[in-house]
């Protein structure tokens, strides 16, 4: 199958052309398993379409799910810059999210919110940024790979949230206290009504506005001009001057600050608490949303936005095909996407090569 | 203390760590092989589910066995076809093949018993003296068919890639695939079979764990596959090693499971879990007996 979508994807060049074709993949995979949980297939595609864009509320909860993905997909983003996988998103968005709700249910009552929302985000990006940049001295410093130390740091922050959560903080339902009024963030319902009920903040145009001004600074700053030359050719930067292991320390830096941002979305947009589970997964659909939208600040967001909606259909269709079948679609797009991705331009790799090279510090 | 050394504690040390073993292998063929292998975890959860379905259906454990070695071959292979034919990222593949196999078996799950978190129990395999003094359950441990098969096949691969045919072209592929196939030798072929050998592998320990529960639950492997990663990367990507390395683990997770009986709410205990990704983290960084990986690992032939 991926043969033909291979020889497909060469004569349609055109980056828009690949992303219609994992979708319509998609769909066709959807009809098939609607099919055989002996639902009529455009049934479930209407209630999928019902669930999301068809109400207000199902396009809150679409923009909601799309937050998250936004910041995760933009963290994998800056990361790929220089060459890097930060595949560890997972756990630096779980450890900020706890930071934030623990920070942030300790705020004196009377602290206003213009100061308690900026100290929110700091902390934030700080965990966030910290844990990233421990894969990313690892990397660039002691020549671990950060895909190994990724998967090793994620494993740590599973086991450390729970034990963090009961021992530490004596929570008994693996749920922190609730944050300061002051530190959540508006819901979008209270500006646009018809989103009622749902579960969208002004985190989302916060995302978008983030996405815009990370894209710009990556095409024209120096530094983010440098990054793209380490991802692609990091011993020419270094015959060139260019410092190559800072500059992936500060990609990764970035893209754990990004990655740690979710809790804007998930803690104080949302839950206005952490429980354990909140936002799990989405540091790995965020490479999804990458790997289909790395190209622009608007890919990226139809993207997320594609990716978002597939994770609330999931939801919408439960009752007709189980709402794990939106996994096995994902899984599938994703698949699809870097087939297809690849074959249209053979002559780019996505990154250097994966090994856990021993290379000199 | 004299617990924590018994023969009790010994068998139970032998059927923790199978799963984890048995993955590792499987992860050092594969990347022996030059194929970076994340999607561990997806193999040893489809050649449990697959076990279980089919032991369910037939009530025959062996074909349960069969199976579940099938299809973890199957999604192994997979895997290599995406990486060597169609050039997807290898880490990008086995990202979604974790999660291709969680929701696959999931889905299964809702689809064949109906239920969201577990099939119906299963007999497994029942040899051995039934008691429960520690003689007995070590006996039973070694008794076990897919243990011995698991063992039998942990212990052959060092002498595979060290003597035979295969196994020289394996770690030739994995070493310099450029050169190898100037050699002659069919490297996307051989790695093929080298990923079929890691999938059999590390779905009889996805089989193991199934058939020890029981039944298959959802998400049952765990994060297993990740500490066999572990296991690999310490072990310098040597079979042997990597099984004592797995062993150890076992031997942890076994003290830790004791520990928590005597004295429950000790959570110091759960931070013992913590030690094979720390472990790994510490090796690596301090560069302590480091050994370089497969030198042809994520490339491909040019």
């Amino acid at each position: 199958m991926s043969a033909v979508a291979a020889r497909l994807a060469r004569s349609l060049t055109p980056p828009r052309v690949r992303v219609l074709f994992a979708i319509a993949g998609a769909l066709l995979l959807l009809n098939l398993l609607s099919w055989a949980f002996g639902a009529a297939p455009l049934e479930t595609l209407a209630e999928a379409y019902s669930g999301t864009w068809g109400t207000g509320y199902g396009i809150g909860q679409v923009l909601f799910k799309s937050t998250t993905l936004l910041f995760t997909g933009l963290a994998f983003v800056v990361a790929l810059r220089v060459g890097l996988f930060n595949i560890g998103a997972e756990g630096q968005l779980g450890l900020a999210s706890l930071g934030v709700a623990v920070l942030g249910s300790r705020l004196p009552a009377n602290m206003p919110a213009l100061v308690a929302i900026p100290l929110m985000l700091a902390c934030a990006i700080a965990i966030g940024a910290g844990y990233a940049g421990l894969a990313g001295v690892l990397r660039a410093r002691l020549g671990v790979h950060e895909i190994i130390s990724g998967i090793m740091l994620n494993r740590v922050v599973d086991v450390v949230l729970p034990w963090l959560l009961v021992a530490v903080l004596g929570a008994v339902s693996l749920r922190t206290a609730n944050i300061a009024p002051a530190a959540s963030l508006m819901k979008l319902s209270a500006v646009v009504n018809s989103l009622a009920g749902s579960a969208a903040s002004i985190a989302f145009p916060l995302a978008v506005v983030v996405v815009f001004a990370t894209f710009a600074w990556l095409e024209r700053s120096r530094v983010g001009r440098e990054f793209a030359w380490v991802g692609k050719s990091p011993s020419v930067c270094t015959a060139q001057g260019i410092d190559v292991p800072k500059r992936r320390v500060q990609a990764m830096l970035l893209s754990g600050a990004l990655a740690g941002l979710v809790a804007t979305g998930t803690v104080l947009g949302y839950e206005g608490a952490f429980e354990l589970g909140l936002g799990a997964g989405a540091g790995f659909s965020g490479i999804a949303v990458a790997m289909l939208g790395r190209t622009s600040p608007a890919a990226l967001i139809f993207s997320a936005l594609v990716f978002g909606t597939l994770a609330q259909a999931g939801l919408a269709i439960n009752a007709l095909v189980p709402r794990e079948a939106m996994g096995v679609l994902e899984a599938v797009v994703i698949l699809l996407v870097g087939a297809v991705a690849i074959a249209a331009e053979p002559e780019t790799p996505l990154t250097e090569p994966v090994a856990p090279k021993v290379s000199a510090p | 203390m004299s617990s924590l050394f018994s023969v009790a504690m010994l068998a139970e040390t032998l059927r923790i760590s199978a799963p984890y073993a048995c993955a590792a292998v499987g992860g050092v063929w594969a990347e022996r092989a030059g194929i970076v292998q994340i999607g561990l975890e997806g193999v040893l959860l489809s050649g449990a589910f697959a076990a279980v379905a089919v032991a369910v259906a037939s009530g025959s454990m062996a074909l349960g066995l069969a199976a579940g070695v099938a299809l973890g071959v199957g999604v192994s292979m997979l895997h290599a076809t995406l990486v060597e034919k169609t050039r997807i990222d290898a880490v990008v593949s086995g990202i979604a093949l974790n999660l291709l196999a969680f929701s696959a078996t999931r889905l299964a799950l809702r689809a064949l018993y109906d239920s969201a978190s577990n099939s119906p129990s299963i007999a497994g395999f029942r040899f051995g003296p039934t008691g429960t003094s520690g003689t007995d359950m070590l006996l039973r441990t070694l008794l076990d068919p897919v243990t011995v098969i698991a063992v039998l096949a942990i212990a052959a691969s060092p002498f595979v890639f060290a003597e035979t045919r295969f196994g020289l072209r394996v770690r030739a592929v994995g070493e310099n695939p450029t050169a190898a196939r100037a050699a002659g030798i069919n490297v996307s072929r051989t790695r093929l079979a080298a990923l079929a050998v890691s999938g059999a592998m590390t779905a009889l320990g996805g089989v193991h764990l199934a058939f020890d529960q029981h039944r298959f639950e959802s998400g049952m492997s765990g994060g297993r596959g990740f500490i066999a990663l572990a296991a690999v990367v310490l072990s310098g990507w040597r079979p042997a090693r990597a099984a004592v390395l797995c062993l150890a683990f076992g031997w942890l997770e076994a003290v830790q499971l004791r520990l928590q009986d005597v004295s429950r709410g000790s959570s110091l205990a759960t931070l013992t879990q913590l030690l094979p990704y720390v472990a790994t983290l510490l090796v690596l960084a301090l560069g302590l007996g480091r050994r370089a990986a497969p030198a042809g690992l994520g490339r491909h032939a040019e």
